[in-house]
């Protein structure tokens, strides 16, 4: 079964029951659709290619990704960073883009526990969003690939 | 079956019965531990402490005749609150009448058996005023009944601590029941206990009740934060001010 028939079928069974569905998100109409294979997502979000450049902008700016509020990043310059999550110097080294992709767009489908947000979560699943949130995804899918093509840089 | 076996059955049978990330509680620890030392200082000194301007304008509130009543709440409570009971200020927020009764909500009662005017929750003067109670309880052990009908309610309180919100996604209980004296982005994650508050927040420069921090958290996980009195955002405080049990009262504290 792949991840977005589980997530729909979360969403079916879960949401009634907890009564949290007041305001249901809809699911955006420029959301693209993603498979779960091998614990990776191989194909990039909406076919998009991706900008290292650009993805090493979004992981620092506190409005976007903001990876160093958990993570430490080999990035010159930079002194305040977060320790909840491992350092992801290397990270290029350790997992290949689809391994990347699948952590950065929902990371819950590897520890449901996890405490990292879902990048590209189908925003159907999220709870009480503010207002301006409500059917949003964190990024875009554009941001999502740009991230991946900075991140799979750090070998 | 070997020891070895049988210790993995007896744990495995186990497993089912622990919530999923339960850590084992040991002594609460005051946001004080968590903060830097040039904030502690601050904290420390009465004229360094920004809080403390929040004191001063809750003491004119308690002493300033309320509109139409006629006398203050110093009048019955003493010019520097010394007839209050500070055993009892330690013991907010408390189950009365059948249900939760805030401190804020407690003075708000007893000023508006006098005027006949209620003044909603976190507003300004309702803040200042609970600022000024607060500090008269400082260095006061936080008191929270956890026992009879407080039980059902903590229980909610809990579950609300644990519930995922907005599009971060997490509950308080991720952070600071999991990862506290980690960093986030250059600032340590406190235990996020209740006894400090209302705190003077350095990052917005404002006194801030505990809800209000709440709220200030909800909306930076960009969730919908729950309306200032409203049942969620009492429970939520209740269920982390009993966390706090133990603890020293310092209001005003200073915060991150």
């Amino acid at each position: 079964m792949t991840a977005l028939r589980v997530c729909r079928l979360l969403a079916v069974v879960l949401l009634p029951v907890t009564g949290l569905a007041e305001e249901q998100a809809q699911l955006p109409g420029d959301y693209c659709h993603w498979e779960m294979v091998d614990y990776g997502i191989q194909q990039p979000l909406c076919g998009l290619a991706g900008d290292a450049g650009r993805g090493q902008a979004i992981v620092s700016d506190s409005h976007l990704g903001n990876c160093l509020a958990c993570h430490r990043l080999p990035i010159p310059g930079i002194e305040a960073y977060g320790t909840i999550g491992p350092s992801l110097a290397g990270i290029g080294a350790r997992l290949d883009a689809a391994q990347i992709r699948l952590r950065v767009v929902d990371s819950r489908h590897i520890n449901p526990m996890s405490i990292m947000p879902g990048f590209y979560r189908d925003p159907r699943l999220i709870h009480r969003p503010g207002k301006r949130y409500l059917g949003k995804t964190f990024l875009t899918a554009q941001q999502i690939e740009d991230v991946i093509a900075y991140l799979v840089t750090l070998k | 079956m070997n020891m070895a076996c049988k210790t993995l059955v007896l744990v495995c049978g186990l497993l089912p019965a622990i919530p999923a990330g339960t850590v084992v509680a040991g002594e609460p620890r005051s946001g004080y531990e968590f903060i830097r030392p040039a904030t502690r200082e601050m904290q420390d000194d009465d004229f360094l402490n920004p809080g403390m301007f929040t004191v001063e304008k809750g003491q004119q509130l308690f002493r300033e005749k309320l509109e139409g009543a006629g006398k203050s709440c110093a009048e019955c409570h003493g010019d520097d609150g010394e007839g209050l009971d500070t055993g009892n200020i330690a013991r907010y927020p408390v189950y009365k009448g059948g249900g939760l009764v805030t401190l804020q909500r407690q003075i708000s009662i007893c000023r508006t058996s006098a005027t006949g005017k209620s003044l909603v929750a976190d507003h300004p003067d309702l803040v200042a005023l609970e600022t000024f109670v607060r500090n008269r309880a400082r260095g006061v052990p936080v008191n929270v009944q956890t026992d009879g009908p407080m039980q059902a309610l903590l229980a909610k309180g809990e579950q609300l601590y644990r519930t995922r919100y907005g599009l971060i996604d997490i509950s308080c209980f991720h952070c600071h029941g999991l990862y506290p004296g980690q960093m986030i982005r250059g600032q340590k994650i406190s235990e996020g206990q209740g006894n400090g508050f209302p705190a003077y927040r350095l990052d917005i420069g404002e006194i801030t009740s505990l809800e209000q921090r709440i709220q200030q958290c909800l909306t930076l996980m960009r969730a919908e934060p729950f309306d200032s009195g409203s049942e969620e955002i009492n429970l939520l405080g209740l269920y982390i001010m009993s966390r706090s049990n133990g603890l020293k009262i310092e209001t005003p504290a200073v915060r991150y």
